[in-house]
């Protein structure tokens, strides 16, 4: 078993960031690694930027939160959001986007420009190229319903990790409610197949 | 059984399995879910009280009354609490009382960042510091024993990077314990503090004070791990984290009560390390009690006094002072961004307090805030509130301003909840004293910043009991105000006329403005998104006026104008109809006429 995963969870308050980081947290403890998650509630969750540091140590973890340049992973949930936290990559790291966009106040109704996907792949290539753009949302909504974009991602996102499917739809069964169920196994599954 | 606990789903924990009967508090992040969470344990008594001095007046008449007791609140709270725990610091009461407050180094959700430690010192009562939920769930028990030992209130100082990370915690069955009290106290020497009892109070509890100093040399929470004694660290709460992280071999004095420190054992640790230096976050609280025995170290010298540390700013930091070598340096990409959209948090789509900030925009006129969701109405495009201090403050202000004689009609907007925690007396002044302030309470039926919490205007109670709801625009009337009216908050145009007859009135008015917050269960079955009919749209712009996230530039430009167009998000949208009644060629279809199309 790797030793230590340090990841990065982004997105925009509301999309579903807190679900995916307790699944992501406690697949990590039932795998049997030490956890910690750690995440900020507030203020931002009004479709604020919003971010979750997790981390797996097969000994022990110490700091709940992860420094520029340590992280592992980072998922995002949203376009722009990929390139705000494109400093916390650990060169070479795996980066996972959910290409998806959701236009901040400051675009709509100020003079603020949009990113573009070339720009974050420009930035990103200078970091890594295990950069990743998949069809969260679009997936999700083929599937009847935005809202298990969430875990679209982790299904992406487990493919990077030496974890079990049984393990991840464990944890995930035991977290959503039980009459979406099945629509959140389809989400996790058709998230594996976007990365393989 | 291990379960990954948050620092406040710990907190509730340890409550609940130390035999807590009695909690009471006021929402404020980062500490609301720790009732939340304890609301929901078997044969317990949990409420949400209409502000923070109640919360602790309640959980010192239930520790009066001989039952183990818990308030809690956000670092600012205990400024509103503070009459109320100085005194129970005096008294002492016949069961364990434990006071969580939860600072927020970085502010994350606050207006400052003041260190609560300092108010453990100034009240003489003991402050217990966490570094991971399983001693924030662990040491609710000791602070209860500690608060029965030395018969005092007890601070359990939690930050929001405690409060908010989970991590594993081994629960345990839940302590029985019997009351020893059926009646409640009668002994006014202890609990009636008038200045003859008082004054023989007031060295008692000094007295307190050195054997708890004493006590601390012996509690296990406070503990050296020895390492390299070429430097002696002394951390605590989650500052401990990043000094073990960062200085692996270092030895370390970590405190788990931070007021008052264990004299012996920094002593010792000082004479046996070469260097001594303090990690802890904010004030230099921990470095300037070292001082005070006489001993020199360093701390705020090295790291910093503001905002949140992270291992990358202890290691930054430590760098710079020479405690390790450059080669500790953890590369960071310089990256050739090009600028990312800043992407503030905004008032929701269908939020009932738009259509009020968009007009009082619209009329300029003088708004003093107040905290809540609704500051959000400070922010372009609505940009209609003018000041934020602290909860209960913009009414006064505005009241203060129109006695000055500014000349300006003074606006002041008010959730409901902030109205009940401490609007109402200062309503009370404005009617008394007579002046032209135009109050205005947004009535969202909830507590809606810190997510959603019931009170005194709801009808339930926090653990799920039907109640009387508090009748606002009776209560405005019996305080003085004869002027009130209640308006739907979708109303566009019902709002402007009150708002205009308002402003013009003599004398003080309240206008409340109605309507369920969209997120509520209730309100999100109503959604329904709107649309917009792109051939009657000319990219006025007006309705990006009113600064709803589900109103998008579209990619067409009008042929004329050259400006884009407005699309509606329809994952966003909730169909509150704002917009449509705010544009002027009628573009945005109304939901009847969705409906119909
Ligand atoms: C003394 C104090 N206690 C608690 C808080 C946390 N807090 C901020 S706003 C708010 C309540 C907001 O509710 P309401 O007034 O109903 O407005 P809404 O958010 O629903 O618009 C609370 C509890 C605080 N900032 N200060």
């Amino acid at each position: 078993m790797t030793r230590q995963y340090n990841f990065l969870l982004a997105g925009v308050g509301g999309q579903g960031t807190i679900l995916a980081s307790n699944v992501l947290a406690e697949v990590g403890l039932t795998a049997g690694y030490d956890v910690k998650k750690s995440e900020v509630h507030g203020m931002a969750q009004r479709g604020g930027s919003v971010n979750t540091h997790i981390r797996w140590d097969a000994e022990r973890v110490y700091s709940p939160l992860i420094g520029l340049g340590e992280a592992d992973i980072l998922l995002v949930f949203e376009l722009a959001e990929a390139l705000r936290y494109a400093e916390y990559l650990k060169p070479g790291g795996v980066v996972v986007v959910n290409r998806h966009i959701i236009q901040p106040i400051t675009v709509t109704s100020g003079g603020a420009r949009y990113p573009s996907e070339a720009d974050l792949r420009a930035v990103y290539s200078l970091l890594s190229e295990r950069l990743y753009l998949i069809p969260g949302t679009a997936t999700a909504q083929e599937l009847g319903n935005a809202r298990v974009a969430n875990v679209v991602l982790l299904g992406a996102l487990s493919t990077f990790l030496p974890v079990p499917e049984a393990i991840w739809l464990q944890v995930i069964e035991l977290r959503v409610p039980a009459r979406h169920l099945a629509l959140n196994r389809q989400a996790f599954l058709r998230g594996r197949a976007l990365i393989q | 059984m291990r379960q990954l606990l948050s620092g406040n789903e710990a907190v509730a924990r340890g409550a609940w399995e130390a035999g807590v009967q009695v909690a009471s508090a006021y929402p404020g992040t980062p500490s609301t879910e720790i009732l939340e969470t304890f609301a929901r344990y078997p044969n317990v008594y949990a409420e949400w009280a209409p502000n923070e001095k109640v919360a602790v007046d309640v959980a010192v008449g239930a520790a009066y009354a001989g039952r183990r007791a818990l308030a809690a609140m956000k670092h600012v709270g205990v400024n509103v609490a503070a009459d109320s725990i100085f005194y129970a610091s005096m008294t002492g009461m016949e069961a364990g009382l434990v006071i969580v407050t939860a600072d927020d180094p970085d502010m994350h959700s606050s207006q400052n960042e003041q260190d609560n430690r300092r108010y453990a010192k100034f009240a003489r009562i003991p402050c217990l510091e966490p570094s991971d939920s399983q001693e924030a769930k662990d040491l609710v028990g000791v602070a209860l024993n500690l608060s029965e030992q030395f018969d005092t209130p007890v601070f359990l100082r939690m930050t929001t990077r405690i409060c908010h990370t989970s991590a594993p915690v081994e629960l345990r069955e839940q302590k029985q314990i019997v009351p020893h009290l059926d009646k409640f106290p009668r002994n006014p020497a202890k609990y009636v503090m008038v200045p003859a009892h008082a004054r023989k109070r007031h060295p008692v509890i000094e007295e307190r004070v050195q054997r708890l100093a004493e006590w601390a040399d012996t509690f296990p929470y406070n503990r050296i791990e020895w390492g390299d004694t070429a430097l002696g660290i002394v951390t605590c709460g989650v500052a401990y984290q990043y000094a073990r992280e960062v200085f692996p071999h270092a030895s370390i004095l970590r405190l788990g009560m931070t007021y008052p420190l264990p004299p012996t054992m920094v002593r010792e640790f000082a004479a046996r390390v070469d260097r001594l230096i303090v990690i802890e976050e904010l004030d230099p609280f921990v470095e300037e009690e070292i001082r005070l025995m006489g001993i020199a170290c360093e701390g705020k010298s090295i790291f910093p006094r503001c905002g949140e540390f992270d291992p990358r700013i202890v290691r930054e930091s430590a760098i710079q002072a020479g405690l390790l070598p450059e080669s500790a340096r953890v590369p960071v990409a310089t990256l050739d961004k090009p600028e990312i959209p800043p992407r503030p948090p905004v008032l929701c789509p269908g939020c009932p307090h738009r259509a009020v900030f968009y007009l009082l925009n619209k009329r300029q006129v003088p708004v003093t805030g107040d905290i809540g969701c609704y500051t959000l109405g400070l922010l372009p495009p609505l940009s209609a509130v003018h000041t934020c201090g602290c909860m209960g403050a913009g009414i006064g202000q505005a009241h203060g301003a129109d006695k000055a004689g500014i000349g300006e009609r003074m606006a002041a907007v008010i959730g409901d909840s902030t109205f009940f925690h401490t609007g109402m007396p200062a309503l009370a002044n404005v009617a008394y004293n007579r002046s032209q302030v135009v109050t205005i309470i947004l009535d969202n039926r909830t507590t809606g910043m810190t997510g959603h919490q019931p009170n005194p205007g709801t009808g339930y109670t926090l653990q799920q009991q039907e109640t009387r709801v508090l009748d606002l625009e009776a209560l405005v009337r019996a305080l003085g105000i004869e002027r009130v009216k209640t308006v739907p908050a979708y109303e566009v145009r019902a709002i402007d006329e009150t708002l205009k007859e308002y402003l013009k009135a003599e004398g003080p008015s309240v206008l409340i403005v109605r309507e369920e917050c969209a997120l509520l269960p209730g309100a999100r079955q109503r959604w329904k998104a709107l649309q917009v009919m792109a051939e009657q749209c000319n990219g006025c712009t007006l309705c990006f006026r009113i600064g709803c996230p589900a109103i998008l530039k579209s990619d067409e430009l009008d042929a004329k104008t050259q400006r884009p167009k407005a699309t509606i998000d329809p994952l966003l949208c909730t169909g509150c109809e704002v917009c449509a009644q705010v544009c002027p060629r009628h573009a945005i279809l109304f939901r009847a006429q969705v409906e119909t199309r």
